[in-house]
């Protein structure tokens, strides 16, 4: 089945029309020596076949609807109402492409148009792109808008080591064996580690262990964000979209650019992808941006409509000069935050937010309370909590599963001083109920 | 017809989404953490679904009508494979599961990295890389990897044609590398002489596309590769056109030591409006040890999956995750874009290796067929058969007024999306049109009635293109404006 209309006589007619006597004829330019190889692929399947394997396939995996989760560390299980699966499940909209042709893909310039308006709303900023692959991507490329930004004279990237490891991991593959460098945000905080070689720092906020920064300007990001700019850099904070439901955004306390993973917005969980990466920055730096933007004009008729606009700074047009070499990026999944966000709405969002915040606090509470399990740190935390564990978090949670519920994140893979320690996520989708039963379970598993 | 914004039909109190009351104690706020306010529209649903129905209808897509936009492979997309994603059982994993929960998952990846290698001729696959642009990314890094290990650092050169597509150099600038471009010859080749001339032992490797954006197979392909090894360069391939390849020949036996598929493209995953695509890169024998990871790894004799023992079958295979031995690392979070590997699973698996080869015959045939008809009223730069597409020049000899901009917004007014104009940069005023397997004869037909008649109006009624396109949601677009003062989101009053 290769989804190909033409019959035998639409074939003689196409060949007739060419000149040639057969398709082989046209594929004289490939080296003989190499032509046509033997592809060792299964049998081909009917429609009823594969649905039927890959059904089993699905099968052999344990699955949210059968287990109640409490992982989170960077993919969050939340909930999607139904129309954002039929705002994206409209093929007008996924077997489009990128809108090169204004006239004719209104629709998704428009939807995109608004992603980027809502995204300015949520984070406080000015100007938000079309989106980037995921957070860690978003984030490799703000760290190099801001090398950029200096015109490539300031050299050095500083990160907190509480941000998300794999964004960690991926933004030293973007900078390879070039003289940028990549350190450590070192604590206790001291200004002098931003001097006049430094381009950023990048700060997580929920960080990466649940918690919430404080924002004020003594020893908050407001000071820090005064700090960093005071030395000439900029301050790049990651979010999470659901906390911006509640909490300050990142343009309230000094942020020049906003990064952070879009999948809580209304894509699913899908093992990892596709996710979308937001991006979103002050307007002084928008020229300086990576990635598409969709922007408002007129047509010859003075009506509204949408375009790809400044792409002066994009490959197509700059090639080797581009701020980035991204091209296709993650379009239905930014329909999908869109469409997520304008169904949450203002009151829907903070809803949400609240939800996870309470639900996550009664669950820590619940298992500080459990002799040989304590809650680490005193910050206020959002979703996720990090706890102490009296045995391997392998071992709790293989009990776990046995138990019907998929347990934390093993801190101890990326953090070696928080071997034991367990990264535990709870939002709006887990009930009391679920919260009880993880409780009673870790009683159980406690030595 | 236009649309009112989402925020215009927004009214305060407004709700489409009713959340359930909270079961548990409430926990005390931190005052001095929470916004103020949160400007987001307030709608119903009924509003919304509208709204966004109303959007849609404004888009041109594969599944309108004809898209004929070269290099993009703009081929039907079957909807199993939309049902095959939405599968629950793949939906609802976390990423970060155990292995032993996610086997499915990481049988489907295994397998559909197996199949990639055969279909590629390549000794491994990552299928990390998001989009085309990234897995090229990834290959700069890859072939970099490779001569720093080898200690060959005076290399600092990528060789890319001037055909090539903008991100290959802007791939190989946010390496750090130098690009230096190659021109082509008449026959719309790599030159091969100026190629000699730039081989040396500054070079990283070249970057080709082949067939290359003017849809010519490269005639001297395995002599370009041969120049390339022989001044110690390794051989980039640009995936974007492997839609003329599958069973036709095999990347890695052209010389290609690493490339990347499109399988938005290729395996008709969809495109998503403008992603998700994923681009996997496969990597020949020398090269494989620096792909980006994790990729996954079967082992025969382990315990199987939890659900795998429970049905009796313990000497099932394992699928693990594994970074390979030398890799660059990660080039994003969590293992790609896996949603679209069920898609391009599927598409592979019915169709089978003769389906897969039916595909690449007959988008080659689409193309010389439109080729054959549309030459006779339109500039061919190159004469040559091509493979799944080619590239016309839009100035009409005896219309020099109407520029290809021009056919390209009449054709909408025809109910066809417009090919890949401007590009590639080499042919003046380009028209690069890829029709694909998947159109019959009769649109292919209707495609060159429309492109013969807009040649006749070009001369009798020039304005009439210069004012086109007439029948859509909106008229041309006024894009200076758009750039000179940016309008860049919705802002309240």
């Amino acid at each position: 089945m290769s989804y190909v209309p033409h019959t035998d006589s639409d074939r003689t007619a196409m060949l007739a029309e060419i000149g040639v006597k057969a398709v082989g004829d046209l594929f004289l330019d490939v080296p003989e020596s190499v032509r046509y190889p033997e592809l060792r692929l299964p049998a081909p399947l009917s429609e009823m076949e594969i649905l039927r394997e890959l059904r089993s396939i699905s099968e052999q995996n344990a699955d949210l609807d059968h287990y109640a989760c409490f992982l989170g560390a960077g993919a969050y299980n939340h909930f999607v109402p139904s129309v954002v699966g039929h705002v994206v499940g409209r093929s007008e909209f996924y077997t489009a492409y990128t809108p090169y042709q204004p006239e004719i893909s209104q629709g998704t310039l428009q939807a995109i148009f608004e992603y980027q308006s809502m995204v300015c709303a949520l984070t406080g900023m000015d100007v938000a792109n079309a989106s980037h692959y995921d957070g860690a991507t978003s984030l490799a490329e703000a760290a190099l808008m801001a090398v950029s930004i200096s015109r490539g004279k300031r050299r050095k990237i500083i990160v907190s080591p509480t941000v998300h490891p794999e964004y960690r991991a991926t933004l030293r593959t973007y900078t390879p064996g070039s003289d940028l460098t990549i350190s450590n945000l070192q604590y206790p905080i001291s200004n002098t580690q931003f001097d006049d070689d430094t381009a950023c720092l990048i700060i997580q906020n929920p960080n990466f262990f649940g918690q919430l920064l404080s924002t004020d300007s003594e020893n908050g990001l407001s000071g820090l964000a005064d700090a960093v700019h005071e030395a000439g850099a900029l301050l790049v904070v990651v979010v999470d979209p659901i906390s911006l439901g509640l909490f300050t955004p990142p343009g309230e306390y000094g942020a020049d650019i906003v990064v952070g993973e879009g999948q809580p917005l209304g894509n699913p969980l899908n093992f990892g992808g596709p996710y979308l990466g937001i991006f979103a920055c002050r307007e002084e730096y928008m020229r300086k941006m990576p990635g598409r933007l969709i922007g408002e004009t007129v047509d010859t008729q003075g009506r509204r409509g949408f375009v790809l606009t400044l792409s002066a700074r994009e490959q197509h047009i700059r090639r080797e000069r581009a701020t980035s070499n991204i091209c296709t990026n993650q379009a239905l999944c930014a329909l999908a935050a869109g469409a997520y966000l304008a169904a949450m709405g203002k009151s829907g969002l903070r809803k949400v937010a609240e939800l996870c915040y309470h639900k996550a606090h009664y669950a820590a509470r619940q298992i500080a309370a459990i002799p040989g399990f304590n809650l680490v740190g005193d910050r206020p935390f959002f979703k996720e909590f990090l706890v102490r564990c009296p045995r391997p978090p392998g071992e709790i949670n293989e009990a776990l599963l046995e138990r019907g519920i998929i347990g934390g994140y093993d801190l101890g893979r990326d953090y070696p001083q928080l071997e034991n320690h367990m990264l535990l996520c709870v939002t709006e989708v887990n009930t009391k109920q679920e919260i009880d039963r993880l409780v009673e379970a870790l009683q159980e598993v406690a030595p | 017809m236009t649309e009112p914004l989402v925020f215009e039909i927004s009214s305060p109190g407004r709700k489409a989404v009713f959340l359930p009351e909270l079961d548990v104690p409430e926990t005390e706020l931190p005052q001095e953490l929470l916004r103020d306010d949160l400007p987001l529209p307030e709608v119903s649903e009924v509003d919304l679904v509208r709204h966004y129905v109303h959007l849609s209808q404004m888009n041109h897509a594969v599944d309108t009508g004809f898209y004929p936009l070269g290099s993009c492979t703009m081929k039907y997309n079957p909807k199993v494979n939309e049902e095959a994603a939405r599968l629950p059982g793949f939906t609802r994993t976390h990423p970060y599961q155990d292995h032993r929960t996610v086997q499915g998952n990481l049988r489907l990846m295994y397998e559909l990295q197996e199949f990639l290698k055969e279909i590629g001729g390549f000794a491994a696959v990552s299928l990390q890389p998001a989009a085309g642009a990234h897995g090229e990314f990834t290959g700069i890094l890859m072939m970099r990897a490779y001569h720093q290990e080898r200690g060959d650092t005076r290399r600092t050169k990528v060789l890319i044609p001037d055909s090539a597509h903008g991100t290959n150099p802007a791939s190989s600038a946010m390496s750090g590398y130098q690009v230096v471009e190659i021109k082509s010859d008449q026959r719309g080749n790599v030159d091969l002489e100026e190629l000699r001339a730039h081989c040396d032992d500054t070079v990283v490797g070249l970057m080709l596309t082949n067939p290359n954006t003017l849809g010519l197979f490269e005639e001297q392909m395995l002599e370009v590769a041969e120049l390339i090894h022989g001044c110690g360069g390794l051989m980039y391939g640009d995936g974007a056109n492997v839609n003329a390849l599958l069973g036709i020949a095999k990347p890695g036996d052209l010389g290609f030591d690493v490339l990347h598929y499109n399988l938005h493209k290729t395996f008709s995953t969809p495109h998503g409006g403008g992603g998700p695509g994923s681009g996997p890169v496969g990597a020949s024998e020398r090269l494989a040890k620096y792909l980006p990871g994790p990729i996954v790894v079967k082992e025969v004799k382990e315990q199987g999956s939890r659900r795998a023992v429970e049905q009796g079958g313990n000497d099932n295979p394992c699928y693990r995750l594994q970074m390979p031995q030398a890799s660059i690392g990660r080039v994003k979070a969590f293992y790609g874009n896996f949603g679209v590997f069920i898609k391009a699973y599927t598409y592979i698996r019915m169709l089978g290796a003769i389906g897969l080869k039916q595909v690449s015959e007959d988008a080659v045939l689409a193309a010389n067929y439109l080729l054959a008809k549309l030459r006779k009223v339109y500039p061919l730069p190159y004469d040559r058969t091509c493979m799944h597409e080619f590239v016309l020049s839009g100035p009409l000899p005896q219309a020099p007024d109407v520029h290809t901009v021009d056919i390209a917004k009449r054709l909408m007014d025809y109910g066809f999306h417009p090919p890949t104009v401007y590009f590639p940069l080499i042919v003046p005023e380009a028209l690069m049109i890829e029709p694909t397997e998947t159109e019959s004869k009769e649109t292919l037909d209707a495609f060159v009635e429309a492109m013969l008649k807009i040649a006749e109006e070009a001369q009798e009624n020039p304005d009439l293109l210069h004012q086109a396109p007439h029948t859509t949601p909106v008229t041309r677009l006024d894009e200076v404006r758009a750039a000179r003062q940016p309008v860049l989101r919705w802002k309240p009053g």
